[in-house]
């Protein structure tokens, strides 16, 4: 029954993960990309870890799962925002801005 | 014909990534795509260790040559770091990518740096 | 164990990675492939039951490797994307995917003619009680094979001393590395706000629990160093003065008490040998030491060397 459970729910997963990877190839610029990379990747990978779950011998190790999904997800929007930033003025045609400017969040220059 | 055995394939696949970053090393001429050729070699080196250690894997994996593959892990990456360090001060100093005698071909044509 | 379809199809990716990694036209899409490259060879790690090598090419040869390559790049090109004229198809490339072809096929002979396997294992095992680690792959690394660790910790040093020699004269003693500006109050900046919390306490359990189950000084010392990274790299931290004596001792402070214990070996037997009644925690003594060095040394690896003012 877990098994099946867990069957499911990681081939769940798997199909957004392919949406992903999917939008990933085929949208045209990188900001839709970075919608469909974050949004399906992430709702992918909880279905994954939802479906480990039952496997799971004890407590800590349900613990250690949600913390490694909740690592996943903070550094994948951490990342995604940053990518978009850096992205915007390109897309849009534009300079690159200032990293003090509102939009801009920061770069790294010789001292 | 015999099922290959994990370790069996896992060698060959090291085996094959060694000649695919050799012929990387060689051919490229730009230094940066040579440090990452050397990685391949390297990784491709520790997975044929690797697989070596697990040939009998009812005797559970060789302890001895998993230690070793992590040392090479890091030694390389120590290694690696060094390198990209010279070629980054060379980049800057050359203002090129590539070394001297690798920028221009035969017929006289030469890379973007 | 039977090669699964899984293990097959993990094999086909990672040639076929690495191949869009070492052929790939664009240096930037390269690296990128490279650092999927090595996460697919910490999968297979797992496949071939050595778990605290995955973590390592995970921490190591994909994660710091990838942001090495990365920095770097950025400082050579001034166009990432610029691909890289095709190459021509000369006699010499002809020669060396020959060489290639043959290093491959004897290296595979090698590898399939390999005697009967008679491994360490039952060695170890017997050996383990007395070793001060559970875990049997830290009690090779920290204890039977602690030579090799020893060099290791020194040969990381030595690395990271070339690296500084590539300061120049008047930069030296400064701030190691670019300086980053970053928005306070922006992504990166609260990033860097709640990461190392976290991070700390992976770091430190990684390296806790190396004794018992797989972990160790090396992945828990990555993911500090990483954690220290991304807090420079958020601005909350400055990159520290090469010169600064803190830094100094953190980075040397590994590889002196750990000869310093080797040498004391002596007074009990020979050199480098961990009693057994107190191998338990001479062994946590010198994980700590040795991550917290390791730490430091591939933080300013990293980094590389002072920067400097630009004079025009």
């Amino acid at each position: 029954m877990s098994d099946l459970f867990t069957i499911v729910m990681t081939a769940a997963g798997l199909i957004f993960f392919a949406a992903g990877t999917l939008g990933l190839i085929r949208f045209p610029d990188t900001h839709s990309r970075l919608h469909a990379l974050t949004k399906a990747d992430n709702l992918g990978l909880g279905l994954i870890a939802l479906g480990l779950t039952v496997q799971m011998p004890g407590l800590a190790d349900l613990f250690k799962l949600v913390l490694i999904w909740a690592l996943a997800i903070l550094a994948a929007g951490a990342t995604a925002q940053l990518v978009a930033r850096v992205a915007a003025p390109a897309d849009l045609g534009e300079e690159p801005r200032s990293p003090t400017d509102a939009t801009g969040d920061g770069e790294t220059r010789r001292r | 014909m015999i099922a290959p055995s994990a370790s069996l394939l896992y060698g060959l696949c090291g085996a094959v990534l060694i000649g695919l970053g050799l012929y990387g090393f060689v051919a490229h001429r730009r230094l940066i795509r040579r440090v990452l050729a050397f990685n391949v070699i390297g990784s491709g080196i520790f997975l044929l260790f690797g697989a070596s250690a697990y040939r009998d894997p009812a005797a559970g994996a060789d302890p001895v040559p998993q230690a070793m593959i992590i040392t090479g892990i890091v030694v390389a990456l120590a290694a690696t770091a060094l390198a990209l360090a010279l070629i980054v001060a060379h980049a800057r100093l050359a203002q090129s990518g590539a070394l001297p005698e690798d920028e221009t071909h035969e017929d006289g044509s030469e890379d973007a740096p | 164990m039977i090669a699964s379809l899984f293990d097959l199809t993990l094999c086909l990716l990672i040639l076929a990675v690495a191949g869009a990694a070492v052929f790939g036209r664009a240096a930037f899409m390269a690296v990128v492939f490279f650092i999927v490259y090595g996460i697919l060879i910490a999968i297979a790690w797992l496949r071939l039951g050595a778990i605290d090598v995955a973590l390592a090419e995970a921490a190591i040869g994909a994660g710091l490797t990838g942001v090495l390559l990365l920095a770097a790049l950025s400082r050579i090109m001034r166009n990432i994307d610029a691909p890289e004229p095709a190459p021509v198809l000369e006699g010499k490339t002809i020669a060396t995917g020959l060489a290639s072809l043959v290093v491959t096929a004897l290296v595979a002979h090698a590898f399939l003619t390999l005697p009967e396997p008679r491994g360490l294992q039952s060695r170890v095992t017997a050996n383990l009680a007395d070793a001060g680690a559970e875990n049997p792959v830290t009690a090779v690394l920290l204890n039977f094979r602690g030579w090799d660790t020893l060099l290791e910790s020194i040969v990381l040093l030595a690395a990271l001393l070339g690296v500084w020699t590539l300061a120049r004269d008047d930069a030296w003693s400064g701030r190691a590395g670019l300086r980053h500006v970053t928005r306070p109050g922006g992504v990166l900046a609260q990033f860097g706000r709640i990461l190392p919390p976290i991070g700390l306490l992976v770091g430190i359990y990684l390296v806790w629990a190396g004794s018992k189950q797989p972990g160790g000084a090396f992945q828990g010392g990555t993911v500090l160093a990483a954690v220290w990274i991304v807090t420079i790299m958020a601005g909350l931290m400055q990159a520290p003065r090469v010169a600064d004596r803190a830094l100094r001792a953190a980075l040397v402070i590994g590889p002196v008490i750990f000869l310093a214990l080797a040498v004391a070996g002596v007074f009990a037997g020979a050199f480098l040998v961990f009693p057994p009644a107190h191998a338990g925690w001479l062994i946590l003594a010198v994980e700590a030491v040795l991550t917290l060095s390791i730490a430091a040394t591939l933080a300013m690896l990293i980094f590389g060397p002072p920067e400097g003012e630009e004079k025009r």
